[in-house]
This record gives structure tokens, sequence and C-alpha cells, in this order.
């Protein structure tokens, strides 16, 4: 064998064990959670709240909590991320600093920790405006942790609109906001769907900014609004803090939960990417 | 730089488009009168000191080598230049006497009368049906919108081929049913104007000659410019024609597009005035 055939086998073994050390690492977590956690996914997960009794410990509460989260998340993140992503995409003069400042700004809040927005969202809006350790304020802050992320692939989505259906709409006669809200809006659709559905999937394991802001451990009732909460990622956290076997595989089914919901959110975005993929 | 267009009104003259002199009231009028009007991009100059006259019910061409400015021209005439940041527009262009970029002129109303068509079709992405609706709907012209829809296609000769399917996505038709249909969607909102800006370039020949019909068809109720690269294209469709170039001034300025001459269409290719018009025809230069 000649050196370059040597080098180029050597290349492509390196990438093979880049790989399987990732792969590796996923499937041992994988394998690890589902064998300690799947004798213990039953309906008393969904059903009980939490309990010192492992045998009669649930996670209803934190479960509906997260949903809830998600919903207000949603309802919260994706007006005013969609409508800071119009704003910059097509009011928003590049020349004038504000807007570059604002861009700027914008990108680097998308990399700021999630704990950063619990301490912020602790000051502000727990005792700021006195919200309270309350599920709103979870998804107050939660929405925070995600909108940089939503305005992010709004923005792309609405790039992704050829300037060609702008003009077409203009030609008509058309007014910038009506060509905005019934041809460049609608067709960007799909690709803001799927980014947001990302980016909520990514916050929902989010806990360092729950805890901070007071998530409760326990919580035995169903969650609202207004009232003490508690969520998935925050109870898994507590189980395993536990020494007792128990409560561990408690831990790792509430994990296959939460996967299993993120992986779910996930699915749909894949779903809605490829079934509405607009060919210009 | 300046260009004196020879006015056609003239019924003699007339006869020389192949027209009886009863004919209508084809080039009776100006629709735009442009008088020394230059644009710059982002401080650069693209086109300087055009003059032209274009008349009612004719069919202008424009016609010229790349980077010439006959696009940035036509964009001028519906103020579609306006959507382009550091564009400036210098000089005055009138729509019927009216100052088309006078203080009191909403941009949005001009294009209303003055419909373009694009190089490449540029349907939206939604039902052929829905294409054509867009702009009766924005313009709140909903009486009667089947009909109108109907007749819009029609006029597009489109509609045959069409009917059946009214609710597919535009974007599966061909790329010159696509082109017809984006002069559907023009017309459906009653322009006195169509720009058409080389409405043909992206397709291929018989498309091509479909579009050319669909020209002629047109002219008898609408006022047409249409910018094109392809000189028999301008010669078989246009009454009236404009030949843009590129000059590079002496003095080191930019390089930038100018009017050299505009003229009936026959004696553009015929009997030019300009020596490079006369090159440009006869394709010796670019």
């Amino acid at each position: 064998m000649t050196v370059r055939r040597v080098r180029a086998w050597m290349f492509q073994a390196l990438m093979i064990l880049s790989l399987a050390i990732s792969m590796g690492a996923l499937v041992w977590l994988l394998v690890g959670t589902f064998v300690k956690g799947l004798p213990a996914l039953d309906m008393k997960l969904f059903t009980n709240p939490p309990s010192s009794v492992p045998e009669e410990a649930g996670a209803r509460p934190a479960i509906l909590a997260t949903l809830y989260i998600a919903v207000l998340v949603l309802l919260f993140s994706l007006p005013i991320g969609v409508a800071t992503a119009i704003y910059l995409e097509e009011y928003a003069r590049k020349e004038r600093w504000y807007n570059r400042f604002l861009e700027v700004n914008i990108q680097n809040l998308a990399a700021v920790p999630a704990i950063v927005y619990g301490i912020l969202g602790l000051a502000f809006i727990v005792r700021g405006i006195g919200v309270g350790r309350v599920l709103l304020a979870g998804g107050l802050i939660l929405t925070l942790v995600v909108l940089p992320t939503v305005i992010i692939s709004a923005r792309e989505a609405l790039r992704a609109v050829p300037d060609s259906i702008r003009e077409g709409g203009y030609a008509l006669g058309a007014t910038r906001w009506q060509v905005i809200s019934r041809q460049v809006l609608p067709a960007s659709i799909p690709g803001i769907a799927t980014g947001s559905i990302l980016a909520l999937s990514r916050a929902l394991g989010e806990t360092a900014p729950l805890l901070l802001i007071g998530a409760l451990t326990y919580v035995a009732f169903d969650p609202t609004i207004l009232g003490p909460f508690t969520a998935l990622p925050v109870q898994i956290y507590t189980w395993v803090k536990l020494p007792d076997a128990g409560f561990q595989q408690l831990a790792a089914a509430a994990i296959i939960v939460l996967l299993a919901i993120v992986l779910g959110m996930n699915a749909v975005a894949i779903f809605l990417r490829s079934r509405f993929r607009q060919k210009w | 730089m300046t260009s004196i267009a020879t006015s056609p009104i003239d019924n003699n003259e007339l006869g020389e488009f192949g027209r009886s002199s009863a004919d209508d009231g084809r080039g009776s009028s100006v629709v735009f009168e442009v008088s020394n009007l230059s644009v710059s991009y982002s401080g650069k100059l693209a086109l300087q000191g055009v003059e032209i006259e274009v008349y009612k019910n004719f069919v202008t061409a424009f016609i010229g080598s790349s980077g010439c400015g006959k696009s940035t021209f036509i964009r001028c005439l519906n103020r579609m230049n306006d959507l382009v940041p550091g564009a400036v527009i210098e000089g005055t262009a009138r729509y019927h006497g009216l100052d088309l970029y006078g203080p009191d002129v909403d941009p949005v109303e001009v294009r209303r009368r003055i419909g373009m068509v694009f190089q490449k079709p540029n349907p939206f992405p939604k039902s052929i049906y829905e294409n054509v609706a867009f702009g009766p709907r924005v313009l709140r012209m909903k009486e009667g919108l089947d009909e109108r829809i109907e007749r819009s296609l029609r006029s597009a000769a489109l509609w045959d081929e069409v009917k059946d399917r009214l609710g597919d996505n535009a974007l599966g038709l061909s790329g010159g049913q696509q082109q017809r249909l984006c002069i559907a969607r023009a017309i459906a909102v009653e322009p006195e104007v169509i720009l058409m800006d080389e409405p043909a370039s992206a397709l291929d020949p018989i498309s091509t000659s479909r579009i050319e019909d669909l020209i002629h068809e047109l002219k008898r109720d609408y006022t047409i410019v249409i910018v094109t690269h392809n000189m028999q294209q301008a010669a078989r469709v246009a009454d009236m024609t404009a030949y843009f170039s590129v000059v590079t001034p002496e003095d080191g300025g930019s390089r930038h597009g100018v009017l050299v001459e505009y003229d009936r269409t026959a004696k553009m290719f015929t009997n030019p005035s300009d020596k490079r018009t006369e090159d440009y025809v006869s394709g010796r230069s670019a």
C-alpha cells in the first residue's frame, strides 16, 4: 500500500472512532436509563403525586406542569419572537446602529447560559414585578431562554422567502404589511414552527433556572398557573438525589418520559419541515 | 446623451405599422414623460440623463446589453426602485402629467396602476386561484371575484389550461404557464400599464412565442413597456424601441447606462440615426 492510501485509511478510521465515541456514550446512557427505568414506568407514574414511599410515588404534578409550561412558553415566545423577527428582517434598516446593536445582542443572548436567565427571572419576574414562585414565572423565564432562538430561527425562515415573492406582491399595489401578512409570513410558517419547537424542546429539559426561582421539590397536587409548581427535570433531580434504589428507578422512568416528550416534539418539527418544505 | 423621440402621432407614419388609420387612438397620448432621469445605487451612478416619452397602447421595448440600465429604468416607472436600499432617483418621471416622485404620491397607488411582470416567473406559493385573487383582495375589489379571475386568466391565454385545476399549487405549472399566470395576476387589478422586465428570458422558445402573441393581444387594452435583451423579440413585438448602452466617461467617472436612441421600431432596426444603435442592431458591438 502506498503512503497515500495508508493515510486515507487512517483518516477514515479516526472518523469512525470519533463517531463511535459519541454514539457509544449516548447508547450507554440510554441503555442504562431504560434498564433501570422501565420496571418503574407504569401508570402510577402518570397518576400519582410524589410520595416518600417509592412504591406509591408518581410524577403527575411534574408532568402536567411541564406540559403547561410548554404551552405558556409557546404562547409568549411565538408572538414576541415572530414580531421581533419581522421587524428585524422586513422593517429594520441595517445601516442604523441600533438595529445592528439589537442583532448582535440577540445573537449573544442565544449563547447565555439558562441559569443566568434564572437569576434575572428571580430578580425581575418573581420579586421585581411580584409574580411569585409560581408556574407562570417558570413559563416566563423559559420564554426568555427560548426567545433568542425563536427570533433567530424565525428570521431565517423569513429570509428563506425569496424577494421575488415580495416584489410580486408590491407590484400588485399591496402595502408592505399586506405583503408580509399575506405572503411572506404564511410562506415562512413551517420554518418558524420547526425552529420554535426545537427551541422549546431544549428549554423543557432545563432544570437550573426553575430550581433557582424555587420550583418546589415536593408538590402533591395538580399545578395551576398561579400556584406553586415543580417540573419534570426538577422532579428527576430531586429523585436522583435520594439514596433509595426505588427513587433511582423512578428518576430513570421520569427521564424516559421527558425523553419521549422531547423526541415527540422533535418528530413534529421534522414532520413539519419535510411536509411543508417549499421548493421555489 | 439626450435623444429626441420622433412623435409617432402622425397618420402617415402610423401606416407603417400596417394598420388602418382608423385603427384607434393608439399612440395618441403620452403615458410617461421622463426627463433627465438619473439613478444611482449607494452613490454609484447606474443610469444618467434619460429622456423619453412612452405612448398609450403602444408596446415600447428597451433593448441593450447587460449593465446598460434598462432594467433599472423600467423599475423607476412604478417606483420598484424605492424598495432597493440606497437607490436615489433624480430628474422627473411624469405619468399622465403627474410627477411619480412628487411628495404627495403614494408608491403603493402607483404600483396599482402600473403593473409589473418580472424576469423569473414569481407566482405565490399558493393555488392558481389565490395567485390571481391576491391583488383584487388587497385592493378590496371583491365584487365578482370569480368572474374577474376567469376574465384575467382568459386575457392571459391561460384559462383553458387551468380552468379545471384552479385549486392546484401554482408552483406546479410550467415556467411559461407561471409567467402567463403572473401576467393574469397583473391584469386582475386593472392597471393601465404593464411593465415587463425580460418576461421571456427564462422560458423556452414555444413559451416565449406564446408570451409574444399575448403581448400583441394585450396592447389593445394596455400600454406595455418591455425590457428585452433579445433584439428579434423587440422587432417582433414593439411599436417603439429604445436602445440603452453603457458608457465609460473619459474623466474617470464610473461606468453607467445611457439612453442612446429612441424611435419607431422599424426605423431603429433599418435606419437608426446613431452609429452606436446601428452597430448594436447589426450585431457589430455588444
